[in-house]
């Protein structure tokens, strides 16, 4: 069998890599260039909107030297999770961003695009033909929660992307992906273990995380041989150890061993961790197991309404010695102010003590010498929520203690205008997985190509 | 929109001493929380040795139920794992409260190990430096 080496630009597209480190990969053979671009790590928000998570102009530093690399070395770019939620807008926008791109470059490229955004009447059918499995910790759902605004997306595998390479794409532009699936999909079309090729790509889509001694992102290249990979970070002053490799699998996943995807799952337990040299490490092992039925995560995202916020400091020792109580009765007349002024109108109010419990919520034994009062609320619309956190702020800052005779305030705030605007809230709807056969497969995640010039 | 509180330990975990911050400075090499896509959590333990892995897995200071009372989710929620290969330990369980929800304060769940540090620093530990 042959050799087959790849390059993971970064663990995530938009955040940087060294330019040295990308010329250092084209010195050797290469077969692609990956990344993932998308990520849960910031909350509901990207998906609900389809706002991007970094700014174009960071997206377009990565991904213009990562597709001039590519055509350089005349091998595929493949990237997943356009946009961070990966929906269709964000997928179009990349287009947009490639064909900037190659218009300062004057070359073409053939783009495939992938889109992973369901029709919506035809997801709540699947639902009602018991079509969706409920993953671990999946919130309950109702057809309703199909016809929610905010987006939807399922999750792609492997083969919707080594479709795009078999139709003669130089870039894929994929929506939500799993981030392993673009490092597995061209090297399981080579024919090399399944088993080996899943726990490569589940090491590297984190590109250089997986090394010690990093500092910032930067690529990392897997080399495949006939019975395992190589992992070597391009910036010499990385390592991958057999220990930064191993330690790598735990992070940010439930299961350090085991990766499901949509055609089946790896089991990374006997998986075995070589020093090849100082800086290199390889690794043999992984079994991959089919699944009896093709799945494709589901994420959602629906809005619950908008936000408005302010913060202040407390360090009265008075007031935080009965800190409790004082927001207990601070939140009563709140609400009965806030009703007295607007009605009975839908909303939620909460108060965070920073400095306090905030962070894990664990109650507290000692009184802070200091707190930050945070002060949230959530209303169906931004101008309901600034109107009450508005009114809000007020009552907060003068209400009183009982040791204190007169007129107090009770909190300093570093901002004029101290009550902020904080746009749609969003939540996560979805943790399911969607059963689909190959036709519906592939009416789900469309490949579409076009030349872009 | 009525959220739950964060979950947390039910009684109140003492601030970590100096001496409790020097057992786990000599015990662990990394202990850190992240959420696993948003709905579950996970603590990665790194122990300084192989020796100090067995040590506190043997005790069963790190045990399943110990880990359910502290973060507050019931005991067969916590799935536990021992990677002796590179002395590590991985425990996972669901989010009480879904990453993003309103009233959610840590949305990639990257302090939530603070808690165990608290409790680790407020175990009792021997004279060979190891939990008893």
């Amino acid at each position: 069998m042959s050799s087959l080496r790849y390059l993971a630009l970064n663990g995530s597209l938009g955040t940087g890599f060294k330019e040295t480190s990308l010329q250092r990969a084209l010195d050797g053979p290469l077969d692609f260039i990956a990344a993932d671009s998308g990520s849960t790590d910031g909350g509901p928000f990207y998906l609900g909107t389809g706002e991007w998570i970094w700014a174009r102009e960071a997206y377009e530093r990565d991904l213009r030297l990562g597709l001039l690399a590519a055509r350089q070395a005349g091998v595929p770019l493949i990237i997943g999770s356009c946009g961070g939620g990966g929906g269709d807008a964000a997928v179009d926008g990349y287009v947009d961003l490639v064909r900037d791109i190659v218009r300062g470059a004057g070359i073409a490229v053939r783009v495939a695009t992938i889109h992973c955004e369901p029709d919506r009447e035809w997801l709540a059918g699947k639902y009602r033909a018991g079509d969706l499995r409920e993953l671990r910790g999946a919130p309950t759902i109702d057809e309703q929660t199909f016809r929610a605004p905010g987006h939807i997306v399922a999750m792609a595998g492997a083969e919707p992307i080594q479709e795009a390479i078999d139709a003669g794409a130089d870039v894929v532009l994929a929506g939500r992906t799993s981030d392993a699936a673009l490092f597995a999909a061209i090297p399981l079309s080579r024919g090399f273990d399944a088993g080996a090729v899943w726990n490569a790509a589940k090491i590297i889509e984190c590109g250089s995380a997986a090394a010690e001694n990093r500092s910032g992102q930067d690529c990392l290249a897997c080399t495949f041989d006939d019975e395992g990979f190589v992992l070597e970070p391009l910036d010499p002053a990385l390592r991958c150890t057999p220990r930064s490799v191993a330690a790598h699998t735990l992070y940010e996943t439930a299961d350090p061993y085991k990766l499901v995807q949509p055609s089946g799952t790896l089991d990374a337990r006997d998986a075995t961790y070589t020093a090849l040299d100082e800086r290199r490490t390889r690794v043999v092992g992984g079994t991959f197991t089919p699944a009896a039925e093709y799945t494709a995560k589901l994420e959602g995202a629906a809005p619950v309404g908008f936000l408005s916020s302010f913060w202040g400091s407390t360090r009265d020792p008075m007031i935080l010695a009965q800190l409790d109580t004082w927001i207990e009765s601070l939140t009563a007349h709140t609400r009965q102010r806030l009703a007295s002024a607007f009605g009975e109108n839908a909303y939620d109010l909460r108060i965070t003590v920073y400095g306090a419990n905030a962070t894990t919520g664990e109650p507290m034994e000692a009184v802070p010498r200091e707190a930050v009062l945070s002060f949230d609320v959530l209303a169906p619309t931004q101008e309901a929520a600034s109107a009450m956190a508005r009114a809000a702020y007020h009552v907060a800052l003068h209400w009183p203690i009982k040791e204190w005779s007169g007129s107090i305030t009770t909190f300093a705030h570093p901002y004029s205008r101290p009550v902020i605007d904080r746009g749609p809230v969003y939540r996560f709807t979805l943790n399911h997985a969607l059963v689909l056969d190959e036709t519906e497969r592939r009416s789900v995640f469309l490949v579409n190509l076009q030349d872009v010039r | 929109m009525t959220p739950a509180l964060t979950p947390a330990v039910t009684t109140p975990l003492p601030a970590a001493t100096s001496e409790g911050l020097e057992h786990i400075r000599r015990n662990f090499r990394l202990i850190r929380s992240k959420d696993a896509g948003p709905f579950m959590l996970t603590l990665d333990l790194f122990f300084a040795d192989a020796e100090v892995h067995e040590a506190f897995r043997s005790s069963g200071v790190l045990a399943a139920a110990v880990i359910a009372q502290l973060y507050g989710v019931a005991a067969d929620e916590v799935d536990s794992y021992d990677m002796a290969e590179i002395a590590a330990m991985k425990l996972s369980f669901p989010r009480k409260v879904v990453s993003g929800d309103f009233g959610d304060t840590d949305i990639t769940g990257g302090q939530q190990y603070a808690v165990l540090i608290e409790y680790l620093a407020a175990l009792e530990y021997g004279s060979d430096g190891r939990p008893t």
